[in-house]
């Protein structure tokens, strides 16, 4: 193990770049941690590793983007990963006004704007 | 440990807006320095004698200097902490532990926006956030779009029940002429308004408007000798949760509820002693959970609360008497607006709008996704 902390951003869009969506570890508390990081918040250890998400989560909050015609409405929600962490996203898959919360989704990388980026899909 | 906050030792001694709504042809640091001297003119206190400046431009980070530099004073202490809306509740409470320490003799905290005359021409104050930037979320009216989905899924949340904030909101600020909107608001307006981020429409959201405020606070020994009756400061509290929305802790429950708490042990008083309440409605929903944050109604709640005209001229509390954000004015960042219409209340010179014999009044601000918080309470002399 190297003494050097991890470069959060570089390293979450390499790995998500093949495909893999991490999160991060702390080896000692076990703690989950989103969105990366050098350190885990609230205990300061620094011997965070990344691990594969399990892609299962819960929308935690939903909302409905309202766009002026011929842009379509889109969502944004919150989803509260199966390890813990909340992050923003999206649901995909199901019209915007049918994201509520308590909807099981699971994790899935697009391209977008040439960028990879973990949206979600109704279990 | 709890700090002693020095209960009423310090007092608010002048107050002034400017260019409330459109103020074209004056930029920031105009507006907030127009207020400033209309301000220290309505508390007889000179300019050189301002040896502590509490400023936020709406983005220059070097702002305080300026501002100083554009007065012509050299004061000891400038205070431009970035909280937002609520940097002014806080440079209360930093001004007051100030006041009282000695280390500075007058505080000038003070504001201006030019942001709707400007529109299109403002400069960005916050870096984009990479886990939430490509989802496209408006900002900030989508990350309160989602603690109002929230509320609505956990305790029930008719869109009747926003409403009824946007038009007691609405039926203040026709009571007060300075306030921008003033043309009448049903519930059939409200509801056919539209559609922003859902459950959120643009009559849930405040106003854009352009602005200047400033206060002027003293130790209330010099208060007494001064030109109008002081309004002390008895209690003020600060708490910051968060930064993004993704991150907040719970989106149920802000800052305000910490914050409200230590400030109403400070001034020795409760939510059922307030007078008027002047919180920082930048959307609807906020309106319900400081209630609730505050101890005014139980947790899920608020949104019965608030019906029947309950906030409205005439209900059973007075909550944002000049009209708010959402019908009174908003230029960017709001606190500052909520003290001195409470200093305008505590004072008795709020014309049709005013609540008789108010001696107790809090006024709250807001800043960023509800990241940041400040709650003030405010007296007349007869509440020390």
């Amino acid at each position: 193990m190297s003494d050097q902390p991890p470069q959060p951003d570089i390293e979450f869009q390499a790995h998500l770049t093949e495909g893999r969506f991490m999160i991060q570890r702390s080896r000692s508390t076990g703690g989950y941690v989103f969105y990366p990081r050098v350190m885990e918040p609230r205990t300061g250890t620094m011997d965070l590793e990344w691990v594969p998400a399990s892609g299962r989560g819960i929308v935690h909050a939903s909302t409905v983007v309202r766009m002026k015609p011929p842009a379509e409405n889109y969502n944004v929600c919150l989803v509260d990963l199966a390890e813990g962490p909340r992050m923003m996203s999206r649901v995909d898959g199901i019209p915007p006004e049918q994201v509520r919360a308590g909807l099981a989704v699971r994790a899935q990388i697009v391209t977008e704007d040439d960028l990879p980026l973990v949206v979600f899909r109704p279990e | 440990m709890s700090a002693a906050f020095p209960r009423g030792r310090a007092a608010i001694v002048g107050a002034a807006t400017f260019g409330i709504g459109r103020a074209p042809g004056y930029d920031s640091l105009d507006l907030a320095a127009i207020a400033a001297v209309r301000a220290l003119d309505d508390a007889k206190v000179n300019l050189s004698e301002v040896d502590g400046l509490f400023f936020c431009h709406p983005f220059d980070g070097w702002g305080g200097g300026t501002l100083a530099q554009y007065l012509g004073i050299q004061p000891k202490v400038i205070d431009s902490s970035r909280l937002g809306g609520s940097a002014f509740q806080s440079f209360v409470e930093h001004a007051a532990y100030l006041l009282d320490a000695g280390s500075i003799d007058v505080a000038l905290i003070t504001y201006g926006s030019n942001q709707a005359s400007a529109a299109g021409k403002l400069p960005r104050t916050m870096l984009p956030m990479p886990y939430e930037t490509p989802y496209k979320p408006l900002s900030p009216v989508s990350a309160y779009a989602l603690v109002a989905d929230r509320y609505r899924s956990v305790y029930g949340l008719k869109r009747e029940q926003l409403g009824e904030v946007a038009l007691a909101a609405r039926r203040w600020a026709q009571l007060n002429p300075d306030a921008v909107k003033r043309d009448p608001l049903s519930m059939d307006d409200y509801l056919g308004a539209r559609m922003v981020s859902d459950p959120l429409g643009v009559l849930d959201c405040c106003l854009v408007t352009d602005g200047g405020g400033a206060i002027v606070m003293t130790r209330a020994d010099r208060a007494r000798d001064l030109n109008r009756e002081p309004v002390h400061v008895l209690g003020a509290a600060s708490m910051t949760t968060h930064h993004h929305i993704s991150a907040m802790p719970d989106l149920l429950t802000t800052g305000v509820a910490d914050a409200g708490r230590r400030a109403f042990a400070a001034a020795g008083v409760g939510p059922s002693d307030m007078d008027v309440v002047q919180l920082y409605d930048a959307f609807t929903i906020n309106v319900l959970l400081f209630l609730e944050d505050l101890g005014f109604c139980k947790k899920g709640e608020a949104a019965s609360f608030v019906e029947g005209g309950a906030i409205a001229p005439g209900g059973r509390l007075a909550v944002n008497t000049n009209g708010g954000g959402l019908s009174c004015m908003h230029p960017g960042m709001y606190g500052l607006f909520t003290i001195i219409e409470a200093v305008r209340q505590l004072r008795g010179e709020a014309g049709d709008r005013q609540v008789a014999d108010t001696r107790l009044a809090l006024a709250q601000g807001n800043g960023g996704v509800l990241s940041n918080q400040g709650v003030v309470i405010l007296g007349t002399s007869a509440t020390l």
